[in-house]
């Protein structure tokens, strides 16, 4: 029992401290620095401590002082409840979500069975779904609340673009679902011990459509319709300030981060390296005792699972800068007339394979 | 000087209205008088010869102390023909108004806005003529030459 | 659409597009009135950069002007430098040495590629694709190093004189530029690959701000916008200035002028330019700069210095300004964004009796409702971008 809730609350640190510790302050460094590095430029280095600029890795402290001692501004006439819940919402959802992402599979310390996934729901996929399509009421509270017109239209294409979305992803998950059996993201995991059996050569259909989809619901470029800077000067968080302006940027990264990491389950062989099994990686750490193996390989699972993750990050911030942003009519022409047909003539045409 | 091709036409087919003609650095100039512009440029615009078919450009200048006062200046393109005109209509400030041009080019509109801001000419018959460059609240006409280079006006708060 | 939302009733929302708006740059505002995203009408207001220019013009000499002129369009202003300086010539009656005016078409082909470089990073900005923007920054950088090599600013230039030039090109001018070109040769072949194909860019700029060459006509078009809308009319060609009748170069014509022809017209442009620079640089003579004619262009300093002659000239002209000839001309050159005209009277003072820029991007600018009535607000953006609209242009 004690031992259970040990485990449970390590994990929860574990997650919790990688992703507001580390992803989502790195992020915005992150993004700074690749954005920099893509278009000639030096990117943030100002920042110093002692006259030590650490390629401008002192700038996310830079920001969260700076961010923490600003005024929190609400303006006249908003309303201030759901101006202030907004940026709430839209930041629980996303770090909620990695509480069924399982980043390693089953081992033994200690005598004790560990399974590397803070929740082993059995709806795991369906868990990320209610969550993910919580996600829009963050938007669309701050849009209507801040009692401007930007911000209005803002949320209203958010929810708009949000919901349509939500629907074709559903659709492109059903397939990975027909295959792999299960709702249980672990399950997903376990079963792509085989590099063969990995979601990306089962559903590649599949992917691509997920992948897109998932980016639209970040609402980053080239989805980024409901900020659109040029448009709606910054969309449903035009009123927003201080802290609440970055608990709606953090959202965003962790966003990525979740994306990633289902990405990384559902399609990319979860923390399995390629011909490696979970039995293959303890035999090989055996020479540290039972404990000992079974701990360096929730390491190579961790580890492996991060480079994923990482992986998928980059390639989501390169999506970032290199495309310019649809019309908010073409994403939804995209959504309802492109990405829903063809995930329907996937889920069929994985339904006859599955069959035959 | 030998008359252009169009000063000809255009002395040929209204010689009432025509005041003078010249050609100043081969700028072709017509003088004319305004109560009859509406007639000279759907003329100069449509006949098949010339096809004035661009609106250049349409100013005033202030000739204050003269007989009548301003001058709309117009500059015709004839894309066709790679030709250019000027005409110029005098206005007095007695009668501070002019035909409005804007059913004929859509570029009058804000051109003839534009003198009307700066000069305080009307436009008989322009859709929406109102100060363009200068706010609402702004007193007088810059561009006259009684209006003085270091006048200040009271500032404005916001509407509400 | 029309049986489910007949009974439904729906308000149009009023909303301030500017001028503190990120597409608007703080020089125009937009009273967009949107039925859900689509815009049913919209009023432009432009002023928020009027600055007098013809009545500071008015109150200073001939030669004070120069500087004025700068503040134009702030993007290219050697385009109105070479204007204005044309348009006193022609006032005047004179003729520049030829080397001037190969040089003088240097720097306005420069000042082109750098203004339509700005304008495309800019609308490609607005639409999304930051990284386009910062390569074509980068490449008119090289540009603004090239003008600052010879006439040391980089933005407010004040380097053509009535009757000649600040002074010559530096030493190695011609492999600085080459070396330039090149450089910016390399960027325009990234922006192409990142933009000119890219389907995105395409769904957003194609068929919207659609003007047919009628209209553009009518609304008086000139420049690339009217080209796009395949009217192939340059003042380059159809009145040759300078030497230009002695370069060869293309003149890009659009089909459906759209916003993409626009943007295309614009790239090739930047192409020809460099042609023309190329040229020009091959082709340039050895000789004098400047007129040599004292009552209108000062002396070299020494001769002030040295000669009594030359110094009251210079007294005169300083202090009284130069003095044209009674008259009036009309002098269009072809600006960045299209036919920049001078109509300047005098009235054979040292001051210009009138002096009034016919802008180019004022008539584009109040084209902006027929072009976007009908679209939705998204293609405001691309629209108002590719009309290139500068403020201290347009509101002088």
């Amino acid at each position: 029992m004690i031992a259970d809730l040990i485990e449970t609350i390590a994990k929860i640190l574990f997650v919790f401290g990688i992703n507001m510790g580390f992803f989502s302050p790195i992020l915005g460094w992150v993004e700074r620095k690749q954005s920099a590095v893509m278009q000639d430029r030096v990117g943030a280095n100002r920042a110093d401590i002692m006259g030590y600029k650490a390629i401008g890795l002192f700038h996310p402290i830079a920001d969260a002082i700076k961010v923490m001692v600003k005024e929190d501004f609400i303006p006249d006439g908003a309303n201030k409840i759901f101006h202030t819940l907004a940026p709430f919402i839209s930041l629980t959802c996303s770090i909620v979500t990695f509480a069924v992402v399982p980043f390693g599979g089953q081992y033994e310390i200690f005598g004790h069975k560990v399974n590397l996934v803070i929740a082993n729901l059995d709806v795991g996929i369906l868990f990320v779904f209610a969550f993910a399509s919580l996600a829009p009421y963050g938007a669309v509270l701050a849009g209507w609340s801040s009692n401007n017109n930007w911000s209005f239209l803002g949320g209203m294409r958010a929810s708009a673009q949000m919901l349509s979305y939500e629907v074709a992803m559903g659709f492109t998950i059903i397939g990975v679902i027909m295959v792999f059996g299960s709702l249980r993201l672990t399950d997903i995991g376990m079963m792509q011990e085989d590099f063969f059996r990995w979601g990306i050569f089962l559903q590649p259909v599949g992917f691509i459509l997920f992948l897109t989809c998932a980016i639209a619901e970040n609402k980053r470029i080239p989805f980024d319709m409901p900020e659109a800077e040029s448009e709606l000067v910054a969309g449903y968080f035009t009123e927003y300030s201080g802290m609440k302006f970055v608990m709606f940027w953090m959202g965003e990264f962790l966003e990525i981060v979740t994306i990633s990491a289902i990405v990384t389950t559902l399609f990319f062989g979860a923390w399995h390296l390629p011909f490696i099994t979970d039995a293959d990686l303890v035999n090989f750490f055996s020479f540290a005792g039972q404990t000992g193996s079974n701990f360096l390989a929730i390491l190579v699972n961790v580890a492996t699972f991060l480079m994923k993750v990482i992986f998928f990050i980059w390639l989501q911030m390169t999506i970032r800068w290199t495309l310019p942003r649809f019309r908010y009519d073409q994403v939804m022409k995209l959504g309802w007339k492109m990405i829903l047909p063809i995930s329907l003539i996937n889920i069929f045409i994985t339904a006859v394979i599955i069959l035959v | 000087m030998k008359k252009s091709n169009t000063l000809k036409r255009l002395t040929e087919k209204f010689p009432n209205s025509i005041i003078e003609t010249h050609s100043f650095r081969s700028d072709d100039t017509a003088v004319v008088k305004k109560n009859d512009i509406m007639e000279i440029f759907t003329f100069l615009r449509d006949d098949p010869d010339l096809l004035y078919n661009f609106m250049m450009d349409l100013t005033a200048v202030d000739y204050m102390g003269d007989e009548s006062r301003f001058e709309v200046v117009y500059h015709l393109y004839s894309l066709k023909f790679n030709t250019r005109i000027r005409i110029k209509a005098k206005v007095a400030e007695s009668e501070c108004s002019i035909d409005s041009i804007t059913s004929l080019w859509a570029s009058a509109n804000w051109f003839e806005r534009e003198v009307y801001d700066l000069y305080g000419i009307h436009f008989n018959g322009h859709p929406d003529l109102r100060r363009i460059l200068m706010y609402e609240d702004f007193k007088g006409h810059p561009l006259r030459k009684d209006y003085p280079i270091r006048k200040r006006q009271p500032l404005i708060g916001p509407i509400n | 659409m029309s049986e489910t939302t007949k009974d439904l009733y729906t308000e149009n929302m009023i909303i301030n597009m500017g001028p503190s708006h990120p597409v608007t740059h703080g020089t125009v505002k937009f009273l967009v009135t949107l039925d859900g995203e689509k815009i049913v009408d919209m009023k432009v207001d432009i002023g928020y950069l009027h600055r007098g220019f013809e009545k500071m013009c008015e109150n200073s000499t001939w030669e004070q002007v120069m500087p004025f002129t700068d503040r134009l369009n702030y993007v290219s202003p050697l385009i109105n430098n070479v204007g204005y300086a044309l348009a006193v010539e022609k006032l005047i009656g004179i003729d520049v040495p030829e080397r001037c005016k190969y040089i003088r078409v240097i720097a306005c082909e420069l000042s082109r590629i750098a203004d339509h470089l700005t304008n495309i990073a800019a609308s490609a900005m607005e639409m999304g694709a930051m990284t386009a923007f910062l390569y074509f920054v980068e490449a008119r950088e090289f540009i603004w190093d090239l003008i600052e090599s010879f006439c040391g600013a980089r933005v407010t230039t004040n380097y053509v004189r009535i009757g000649g030039l600040k002074n010559d090109l530096p030493d190695g001018f011609k492999e600085k530029t080459l070396h330039a070109l090149a450089e910016v040769r390399k960027f325009w072949d990234d922006v192409n690959k990142l933009l000119t194909k890219n389907r995105i860019f395409i769904d957003r700029v194609r068929n919207t701000g659609t003007m047919p060459p009628e209209e553009a006509i009518s609304y008086g078009f000139t420049g690339p916008c009217l080209r796009a809308s395949g009217v192939p009319y340059d003042v380059r060609k159809a009145h040759p200035y300078l030497i230009y009748d002695q370069l060869n170069f293309d003149i890009p014509v659009g089909e459906q002028g759209d916003n993409f022809d626009r943007y295309l017209v614009r790239m090739e442009e930047i192409i020809q330019s460099t042609r023309i620079v190329e040229q020009a640089l091959e082709q340039i003579p050895k000789g004098p700069i400047n007129i040599c004619s004292p009552e209108y262009r000062w002396q070299p300093k020494e001769a002030v210095y040295d000669k009594i002659e030359s110094l009251i000239f210079h007294f005169k002209t300083v202090v009284e300004g130069i003095k044209p000839p009674n008259g009036e001309i009309y002098f269009p050159i072809e600006a960045a964004n299209g036919e920049l005209g001078f109509y300047l009277v005098s009235n054979g003072g040292g001051k210009p009796y009138k002096c009034r820029v016919r802008p180019p991007c004022f008539p584009l600018t109040a084209a902006m409702p027929r072009m976007v009535k009908g679209g939705f607000i998204a293609d405001i953006i691309p629209t108002f971008d590719l009309i290139n609209m500068i403020g201290g242009e347009c509101d002088r």
